[in-house]
């Protein structure tokens, strides 16, 4: 009964989205009045939706082996958490998940979007309407979640071993909050360029839904990231995979969307491009989940090839994309665009990182679908990897780094002081790291050692915009700027580091042996037989010391029974310095085992970066809130006395 | 802002689509290709195996037509199964040699014996060495061999009902 339910949930929202999308064209005609049923009808589709997923909950928590999904993906013995993230480890559950948020957030939309004029919110809610309505299409048609198996098998097939881990109870739901919350930004835009009310108003009601989807985005790719890093065993953190370039794009576009739409909301300008940048970000997270969820491109993530499916939602992509585009063709002419602003501005800054933003993105949308190109044109087979991606997008990545110090100490419409003369001090500092880095190693990449100058004076850089006025009396959004910043700097400190320090050592060790990687010495103690719930595992013994004390790390080579997969688990440690990595094997014929060790100086700033910018991001998102609330309150006082 | 401008997303979102729905419609080639194809074959003579099947060297299989060069063993089960699609490759017209992978000859005897023989000769390969040499990784393994004893085609597994015409069309290329 409850999977039934749970299906039934589902086809009724889909009913009620039909009728909100229908009720929208009624609505522009004339005003009919339905404003408000729009908005009841929003609030349960959005709840009837999150009723499904819970069903979807249930069963996988019971093991329910009845249910197709959970056979498939689940079995009886995994750990209770694992039981209920798999219900979105897989593809039918994690669309479902996805069409869940996206009606959550439509219903969101519809109690809290007070600030959006009527006609434009009526829009809005119909074009969420109908992005609701063809991902119903798509579950309902294409992959159900709910279908049941006869007769119900004894026990499931299991979960891929690599997603049983906390990274994943935590990594998709991050990301998805992030990718289906730039729905509302495009649905808004959509609504807008419908009603051709484009303005700061509009800018402000959207900002944060892009504030709050690129926070989770950030914090998304970050822990991915870092789950790569430590679960696959490759000592990598970023592979330019087609599904990692997937999480990129939109992160990209949505953080050029977030510097523009504040030119819309303080100066009423870029009014066309702010809405072409809201239609391409939510339209890159559909990019992104057609490319994960179609199985085009081979990747780490591969996961069912589904013809079927791909067809379906690429058809999806194209109606939305396609009709966001014809809308923007058509209305695009009636913007006016609003008050003009100088070469040297915090306006020109803001185009400037925008330019950039893009190009990059373009620079990773051409690289992850360049090779799809080459074969249909040419038949030629080829593959773009980090070496393209790094060559190129890297140092556009360090001028647009350079030039974040610089943009916010810009104002508004034109600059008067001289700008260079604040910035002399992290000038040297960044001079001072060059000739630094050619000391310490004269034998360097070019890119790492640029990146450590920009890294450390953006360091410097960013932290301006509180110098020289009261850090406590600024905005707690300007507080969250600099933290943004500040981070992105920390985090190029970290890529640069470990692009220009990292040592590695392959090698057969026999018990006893000592290695040597960078500054450690490890000796292998032991290989020992251990087991846990659902697999078996050999586990290394290693002794690292580096002078004084040692440190024990014990990393596993893994066997899962159900379905047979082998895993590496790494074995870090961590110190204020550096990561020592390491990775046990197979055996060898000699008696030894392969080992493969890695020390990583100051890696983990890569992650500290991206948590620093993600946590810049929440407190720009607070304080603008926070000052929302006290305004409004205000307000209400005003109106209190001038009416008592 | 121009028209063009305006129109460029549409346009360049129709490019993208285009070649998707061609990569939908396409499904990648993901088969391996051996980087032996276009070699010839590495020299070897092995010895014979049974009393009535003369033997195998590389000079018979450059005799101025395709050849089908089986790598098999009668210890393997896929084996089993291929056997009867190399006979309905004989019966049109295909001439097959084997190699016999560490096998002993009373159990090919009764392999043959009990699935059919479509080998004209078969030669004993005791150590695996010419099968390393020849790239192949397992049983069975299959290449089609042009008449002047290059590689063209490197089949790996068995030979499926399914591969006949595949089979059939990279022999006849090798003409």
């Amino acid at each position: 009964m409850i999977a039934e339910t749970g299906l039934a949930a589902l086809w009724l929202a889909a009913g009620l989205a039909a009728l909100q999308f229908l009720f929208m064209f009624v609505e522009l005609r004339g005003n009919a009045g339905l404003a408000r049923p729009m908005r009841s009808i929003a609030v349960v589709q959005g709840l009837l939706t999150i009723v499904a997923f819970a069903m979807l909950l249930i069963v996988f928590a019971r093991s329910d082996m009845s249910v197709k999904l959970v056979f498939e993906n689940s079995s009886a013995v995994k750990p209770f958490v694992y039981k209920v993230a798999g219900a979105w480890g897989n593809h039918e559950g994690s669309m479902l998940m996805w069409v869940t948020i996206l009606a959550a957030a439509g219903a969101f939309v519809a109690l809290f979007s007070r600030r959006t004029s009527g006609r434009t919110l009526v829009a809005a809610l119909g074009a969420q309407a109908a992005l609701a309505l063809g991902f119903y299409a798509f579950l309902l048609i294409a992959s159900n979640p709910f279908a049941r198996l006869w007769p119900p098998p004894m026990d499931g097939q299991g979960l891929n071993p690599l997603l049983q881990d906390p990274g994943l109870a935590f990594h998709p739901p991050t990301l998805y909050l992030g990718y289906v919350g730039l729905s509302v930004a495009f649905s808004l835009a959509v609504g807008a360029l419908l009603t051709g009310e484009v303005d700061s108003r509009l800018a402000r009601a959207m900002r944060p839904w892009v504030l709050g989807a690129w926070i989770l985005l950030t914090l998304g790719i970050t822990a991915g990231s870092y789950w790569a890093y430590y679960e696959l065993g490759w000592g990598g953190y970023w592979f330019w995979d087609p599904v990692e370039n997937a999480s990129l794009m939109p992160w990209l576009a949505a953080t050029a969307l977030l510097h523009s739409i504040n030119v819309l909301a303080a100066r009423g300008a870029l009014k066309a491009w702010t809405m072409m940048l809201a239609v391409i970000a939510f339209s890159m997270s559909m990019v992104g989940t057609f490319l994960v969820r179609s199985g085009i491109l081979t990747s780490v993530h591969a996961f069912a090839i589904d013809p079927q499916r791909g067809t379906f939602l690429l058809a999806l992509l194209a109606i939305y994309v396609g009709a966001a585009f014809a809308l923007f063709a058509w209305r695009g002419a009636t913007l006016k665009e609003g008050a003009p602003f100088e070469l040297v501005s915090r306006e020109s800054g803001l185009v400037v990182n925008n330019l950039l933003l893009t190009v990059v993105l373009g620079v990773v949308f051409v690289g992850t679908l360049y090779p799809l190109f080459v074969e249909a044109v040419s038949g030629e087979k080829l593959s773009v990897g980090a070496p393209y991606f790094n060559a190129v997008a890297g140092p556009l990545a360090l001028i647009l780094a350079a030039l974040v110090g610089i943009g916010p100490l810009l104002a508004w419409r034109r600059e008067g002081r001289s700008v260079l003369k604040l910035l002399q001090i992290p000038a040297l500092l960044g001079a001072a790291a060059l000739v630094m880095t050619i000391i310490v190693a004269p034998v360097m990449h070019i890119l790492p050692r640029l990146g450590f100058m920009v890294a450390i004076y953006l360091l410097g850089a960013s932290i301006l915009p509180l110098v020289r006025r009261n850090p406590l009396r600024a905005p707690l959004a300007t507080w969250g700027m600099v933290v943004a910043h500040f981070g992105i700097a920390v985090a190029l400190i970290g890529m640069a580091a470990n692009a220009a320090f990292t040592n590695e050592r392959l090698a057969v060790a026999q018990p006893g042996e000592i290695l040597t990687v960078g500054p450690w010495q490890v000796q292998l103690r032991d290989v020992t037989p251990t087991a846990g719930k659902n697999w078996t595992a050999v586990e290394a013994e290693l002794d690292a010391s580096r002078g004084s004390g040692i440190v024990t790390l014990k990393p596993q080579s893994r066997y899962f029974t159900d379905p047979p997969t082998e895993t590496s688990e790494s074995a870090i440690r961590t110190f204020w310095n550096g990561q020592l990595y390491t990775i046990v094997g197979k055996p060898d014929p000699s008696g030894g085992w392969q080992l493969r060790l890695w020390w990583k100086p100051f890696v983990t700033l890569i992650w500290a970066g991206g948590a620093l910018i993600a946590l810049g991001g929440a407190l720009a998102m607070f304080g603008r809130l926070w000052r929302l609330r006290r305004r409004r309150a205000a307000t209400a006082e005003w109106r209190k006395e001038r009416y008592a | 802002m121009s028209r063009a401008i305006r129109f460029a997303p549409l346009a360049l979102l129709l490019l993208v689509i285009v070649a998707l729905v061609w990569r939908l419609a396409t499904p990648p080639d993901t088969d391996v290709h051996s980087a032996l194809e276009g070699r010839p074959l590495p020299t070897f003579a092995l010895p014979a195996i049974l009393p009535n099947k003369p033997a195998l060297s590389s000079a018979d299989l450059a005799t101025g037509q395709p050849r089908l060069l089986n790598v098999f063993a009668s210890w393997c089960v896929p084996c089993v199964a291929e056997v009867k699609v190399l006979q309905q490759l004989k019966s049109r017209g295909v001439a097959i040699d084997g190699i016999a992978v560490r096998d002993r000859p009373e159990d090919l005897t009764d392999f043959l014996a009990r699935n059919g023989d479509p080998y004209e000769r078969i030669g004993s390969d005791r150590q695996s060495q010419v099968q390393i040499d020849l790239g192949s990784s397992g049983v069975p393994e299959s290449f089609v061999i042009d008449g002047r004893g290059v590689i063209r085609y490197q089949h790996i597994g068995a030979i499926e009902p399914e591969d006949l015409s595949l089979i059939l069309s990279k022999l006849e290329q090798a003409r």
